[in-house]
């Protein structure tokens, strides 16, 4: 295996607040790394500081060999890594079809075609509300558009914060399945978090334990789960 | 008496085709980047301005087709005006980005009055003039001797604003930038996570707005034949107008908004006094504000996000 991601001594501000304090973390190619932690812990921030707002103050972040802790946002996308953020952030007056033609701004048009195929083949739902305004989708939907939106970009890492947030315990059965499946068949590397602790490390192949924004545990998602601490901490009723 | 209410029609739409141009640019700005574009006004002035100093090299070197030569002014106003508003934006606008909210206004403020003054100093304070380009016109009816006239020039303005505003609404609806300025205007965070360089799409959207404004100056002064440097400065604050009364950052209210203005206008000056037309316009803004705090097409936002 060959390392996808690697971030070292990262830290992030929000004006004088400290959101991330010294992050160490790597995803290698093909894998399924989970970060967990309390609310405020700094997980969003983690993923959006590697898409580079709000940027690393120091440390760095290399990605497939290239070091992009200064890299525009835009740039960063380009280099296909895909994020679908906290809040889903569907455009609302745009169509279904138009926000997925946002996330295939990167790849070249005649990609577009098959990978809007491969959309509907995970997300049939899509295809049905295909002119619908994004807005007027309900959650559900706008999540499943949400995940389209950034795997139309045919990204090499894809990075979903909450993907299940307010969604029915089958619509969260069916996304954890696609993730699976796009993982197994199509050896796209995913970095999820993800508030149903349970189920993304039995999802994940690694997680990490966020505090206060720095890593306090780490390992193999069947290893976290074992552990008393994360029990006691992360799993109470989770499922 | 029909005829002269008709003949009130041309005049309003012709005028208001020329706000709504410049309206559009307003509400452009606004809607990607939530600024006022003060400097709009000065933008479309400057392109009245080009348009006089090329039909002016144009006679200089004897070539009498005015048509030509009004085409030719069009393109090199659009052309250069882009230029104008891609620098202002590079200039004031986007080194404030970030800062305080009303620091771009004031920047703003700074450009116009710096256009104003540097075409004032430049091309002189008097009132320059052209002769009509395209003389002539349509008599559509007559009634007790009253003639309804549209003329060649209306009919050239009114069919120029309606294959820009054609030109532009593709460019919106239709292609990757019109797509990526709308998504900037809904979520610009997201655009960038998608990989939407928003700098570049907002300096263009700079250009475009500009490109608009230049098109309404050659309007302008083909149709009155007369410009100073202050023109920016009313039409400006009209099409300002314009662009609240359709609803600020509606494209289509901005055109509605111009028509409605131009027609006001025209409808005041007709048939109640000349004197107090901006008092009637600004007045139904301020009734329409009253009842639609959103302006006409303007959206209160309904949708879950
Ligand atoms: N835009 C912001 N401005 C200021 N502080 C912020 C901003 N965004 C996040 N924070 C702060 O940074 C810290 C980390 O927030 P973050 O959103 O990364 O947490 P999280 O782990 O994703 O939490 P949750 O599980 O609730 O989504 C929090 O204390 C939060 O208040
Ligand atoms: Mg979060």
């Amino acid at each position: 295996m060959s390392t996808m991601l690697s971030l070292s001594g990262v830290t992030a501000f929000y004006g004088q607040i400290q959101a991330l304090r010294g992050i160490d973390l790597t995803v290698e190619k093909g894998e399924i790394v989970t970060l967990i932690g309390a609310n405020g812990a700094g997980k969003s921030t983690l993923m959006m500081t590697i898409c580079g707002n709000p940027r690393a103050r120091t440390g760095s972040i290399i990605y497939q060999g290239e070091d992009i802790t200064q890299c525009a946002m835009h740039d960063i996308a380009r280099k296909r890594i895909a994020h679908a953020p906290e809040g889903r952030r569907i455009f609302p007056r745009m169509s279904v079809e138009e926000n997925l033609l946002m996330g295939a701004q990167v790849v070249k048009f005649a990609d577009y075609d098959k990978q809007l195929a491969l959309m509907f083949d995970l997300f049939p739902r899509l295809k049905e509300r295909i002119n619908q305004r994004g807005g007027t989708l309900s959650g559900g939907e706008q999540q499943m558009l949400a995940i389209a939106r950034a795997l139309m970009s045919k990204p090499d890492l894809l990075m979903l914060d909450e993907p299940s947030l307010g969604l029915a315990p089958l619509v969260v059965k069916q996304i954890f399945g696609a993730i699976r499946q796009l993982n197994r068949e199509l050896g796209l590397t995913v970095l999820l978090v993800e508030q149903n602790a349970y189920q993304a490390l039995r999802l994940a192949h690694r997680g990490y334990v966020l505090v206060n924004g720095a890593i306090t545990m780490q390992g193999g998602g069947a290893e976290l789960l074992a552990r008393p601490e994360i029990k006691a901490a992360y799993l109470e009723g989770g499922h | 008496m029909i005829a002269y209410a008709l003949q009130q029609l041309i005049n309003g739409i012709t005028l208001g085709m020329v706000y709504g141009l410049i309206a559009v640019g307003y509400t452009m700005v606004y809607g990607i980047i939530g600024m006022i574009n003060f400097a709009h006004g000065d933008v479309f002035m400057v392109g009245a301005y080009v348009g006089i100093i090329v039909l002016t090299a144009f006679s200089g070197m004897g070539i009498a087709a005015v048509p030509v030569g009004l085409l030719v002014a069009l393109l090199v106003s659009v052309v250069l005006c882009g230029v104008y508003g891609f620098t202002i934006e590079r200039a004031a606008y986007r080194p404030l980005r970030g800062s305080f909210r009303l620091a771009p206004l004031i920047s703003a403020i700074g450009m116009s009055i710096l256009l104003e003054n540097f075409v004032q100093t430049s091309q002189g304070a008097k009132d320059r003039a052209i002769p009509e380009p395209i003389p002539g016109g349509f008599k559509i009816m007559q009634q007790h001797g009253f003639v309804v006239q549209m003329s060649y020039m209306q009919i050239a303005i009114i069919v120029t604003t309606l294959v820009t505003l054609g030109i532009f609404t593709y460019i919106v609806t239709k292609t990757p930038l019109g797509r990526a300025m709308r998504a900037i205007e809904q979520d610009a965070k997201m655009a960038a996570l998608l990989g939407v360089n928003t700098n570049r799409v907002i300096s263009l959207t700079f250009v475009i707005g500009s490109a608009l404004a230049a098109v309404a100056g050659i309007m302008f002064l083909s149709y009155y034949g007369v410009i100073n440097f202050f023109i920016g400065f009313n039409a400006g604050i009209k099409a300002f107008t314009a662009a609240v009364l359709g609803g600020i950052g509606s494209l289509p209210g901005a055109v509605l908004g111009g028509l409605l203005i131009g027609l006001i206008e025209a409808f005041w000056s007709g048939y109640a006094t000349i004197a107090y037309k901006d008092v009637a316009v600004y007045s139904i803004l301020a009734i329409v504000l009253m009842f639609m705090p959103t302006g006409l097409l303007g959206r209160a936002d309904i949708e879950k996000v």
